[in-house]
């Protein structure tokens, strides 16, 4: 560029203001849609594929491979059928089977998962990349009232070793439904995995046979009334269980034991492999992430039609401006460079402030995010992948500053030094 | 190539058998046979609409390029140019001055002043320290201080004429030339302009090509010429 026409641009822009910065606005609201749908994309694929490893095989009931992976991992929706203790018990003695973590959900306490299950929970289950479970403070359940609670659950309710919870039935909609008359005590805290575990409460699988043994049909029998003390009386061995997960002694047999739990006689089950209906599920989601993707494409294509239509507008009124600059010197290539930089610079600072606001709302929304939807969305200026949608943007609206930049030139090769209006 | 301004080797404008018509247009819209500017000297040019003077100044600039002849402007062949070279050359070397709607009108008054040299290496280096070659300027103007930090836009109509002057006198160019630059004025303001221009040029050595169709201005020049004499194309356009 030969002319310092910086100055110019800068000048011009700030007296365009108001159009300035609803253009500006425009884009940055695109540029945030865009990489919101990108980021959510990626930070759900990251957070859902961090829950759950070490596990080879899910077994419960016969359903659909996606539902069963949902529900027993990521608690989101119910199981419609459960699983009888005396098939899990014959699982566990498999002889392909290292270990088994039998999983019993369907109470809640505070809008939190109970999960019943044994104390293998803490030894088997792993997150991430094969991080095991860690105790920030305390120890595993050990009596029939014992709970641990997960690093959400314990940080949002002030939970710490030794505090009395009560459960509830169901997802705790009525208060007519609480597990009142048996208390349970904390007696460890979690360390936080960025998983369904830290929104979790777990107690032993006794636990959830106790809280039970007055009920029936999900409510209290009417004039039944057991007192926790007398609960040991009890054969508290569990009856049936929601799932089950499984670790093997040799990966390569997970294809053989899974066949063989599901082509069993009996009582219907299926084993399903985490990872495989994971993938499956990014299948059926993919459609509408790309649906999405493509919409959020269009609006930040009609935030650079919005700027292209600003600043073409702009140039009738500025023909005058553009013929005083051929008279001091300015070649029609100037007039062309000057609209590109001013077009390409509002597009970039579109942008800038997208990403900027891009980065408040992940930072604002990622824990409701985490606490609604499981999903861990990391606060960050841009990553990798979000850097190539923005030199794409930013491509894009070089491409479309033509058009302001080319009407110009014509402009200012018609009108020369005079424009006759 | 390019004279150094101020030199008197050289006349300011020389033409001969200039032909220009319009892409498109039946006839030229100008023809003229024979044209000088002397270095240094202040010529009235009377030009009523439809002359074709336009045009002329426009060939002068080199916005336009001429199909036939010869144009030489500070001993320069601008038909020899190419049209970036004959921006760097106006750049350089030519201030203008409008009727009117002269300035930037976001610009303050003194960034409207300094704008050629944020055009042209040539004339900031002639106009030495920039900041006093505005205030200076705007000095012999009649162009209070206060004013120049004001947007243009915001000034009266004969303030803006005179820091159009300076914009054209910044940077001491050898070539003015001012198309109708009083006609948006009213008579006391026309007089009074017309000195402060004179003098500028004069103390620049600037030479100076006036346009008006107004002829009580004429006796006021060196020369005064009718550009209705000069142009021989038949039918001449706007």
């Amino acid at each position: 560029m030969r002319l310092p026409l910086w100055h110019l641009t800068l000048a011009s822009v700030r007296n365009r203001g108001l159009a300035t910065a609803l253009t500006l606005i425009a884009i940055a609201l695109s540029v945030t849609l865009l990489l919101g749908v990108e980021r959510l994309r990626n930070d759900a694929r990251a957070s859902f594929a961090n829950t759950l490893s070490g596990t080879d095989l899910i077994v419960g009931a016969r359903s659909g491979a996606v539902q069963l992976l949902l529900y027993s991992v990521f608690h989101i929706g119910d199981a419609t059928h459960d699983v009888s203790w005396s098939r899990i018990d014959a699982l566990r003695g498999h002889k392909d089977v290292a270990w088994l973590v039998p999983v019993s959900l369907g109470d809640s306490h505070r809008g939190f998962r109970v999960v019943g299950t044994t104390a293998d929970f803490f030894a088997h289950v792993q997150t991430g990349d094969r991080q095991p479970l860690r105790f920030a403070a305390g120890q595993a359940f050990d009596g029939v009232f014992d709970a641990v609670v997960g690093a959400e659950v314990a940080a949002s309710l002030g939970y710490a070793p030794g505090a009395k919870i009560v459960l509830s039935h169901g997802a705790g909609e009525f208060a007519a439904a609480e597990h009142g008359d048996k208390p349970f005590t904390v007696t460890g805290v979690l360390a936080r995995t960025g998983t369904p575990v830290d929104r979790s409460v777990l107690v032993g699988l006794p636990a959830i046979e106790a809280i039970h043994l007055d009920w029936q049909g999900g409510s209290r029998i009417p004039g039944v009334e057991i007192p926790a003390q007398f609960v040991g009386k009890f054969d508290l061995t569990p009856k049936r269980v929601t799932a089950a997960l499984i670790g093997l002694e040799r990966r390569s047999t997970v294809f053989r034991v899974q066949r063989e739990i599901n082509t069993s006689d009996g009582e219907p089950l299926l084993a399903i492999l985490p990872g495989v209906t994971l993938d499956e599920l990014w299948r059926v989601v993919g459609v509408v992430e790309r649906v999405l993707l493509a919409v959020s494409a269009f609006v930040v294509a009609v935030g650079l039609a919005g700027l292209v239509a600003t600043l073409v507008s702009s140039l009738s009124a500025r023909r005058r401006e553009l013929a005083i600059l051929r008279a001091l010197g300015a070649g029609p290539g100037d007039v062309f460079v000057l609209l590109m930089t001013e077009s390409v610079l509002l597009a970039v600072a579109g942008c800038a402030l997208g990403v900027l606001l891009l980065w408040g709302l992940s930072a604002a929304l990622s824990p409701w995010l985490m606490a609604e939807h499981g999903v861990q969305l990391v606060a960050r200026f841009v990553d990798q992948s979000e850097l190539v949608w923005l030199a794409g943007v930013i491509a894009a609206a070089l491409l479309a500053s033509v058009i302001p930049a080319w009407r110009a030139y014509r402009y200012s090769l018609v009108d020369g030094m005079t424009v006759r209006m | 190539m390019v004279a150094a301004g101020g030199t008197v080797s050289h006349p300011a404008v020389a033409l001969n058998g200039l032909r220009f018509g319009w892409p498109g247009a039946a006839r030229d819209c100008l023809d003229i046979a024979d044209f000088t500017l002397a270095a240094g000297e202040r010529l009235f040019l009377h030009g009523p609409s439809g002359s074709g003077k336009t045009t002329l100044l426009s060939l002068i600039g080199g916005v336009l390029r001429a199909d036939a002849g010869t144009l030489q402007v500070l001993g320069t062949d601008l038909l020899a140019l190419s049209g970036s070279q004959r921006d760097r050359f106006r750049a350089d070397h030519i201030g203008f001055i409008f009727q009117q709607f002269n300035l930037i009108p976001y610009l303050s008054a003194a960034d409207n002043i300094a704008l050629p040299c944020r055009f042209s290496p040539v004339r900031t280096q002639r106009a030495g320290d920039v900041d006093a070659a505005v205030a200076r300027l705007a000095g012999h103007l009649d162009l209070p201080a206060n004013l120049l930090k004001r947007p243009a836009a915001e000034l009266s109509v004969g303030q803006q004429q005179r820091v159009a002057a300076a914009r054209a006198l910044i940077g001491a160019p050898s070539l003015v030339i001012a198309d109708e630059p009083t006609s948006a004025l009213d008579a006391a303001r026309q007089a009074a302009f017309l000195d402060l221009l004179l003098d500028e040029c004069a103390s620049v050595g600037a030479s100076l090509l006036f346009v008006s169709h107004d002829l009580r201005l004429a006796e006021r020049f060196d020369r005064s010429e009718a550009l209705t004499d000069l142009n021989t194309a038949t039918e001449v356009a706007a």
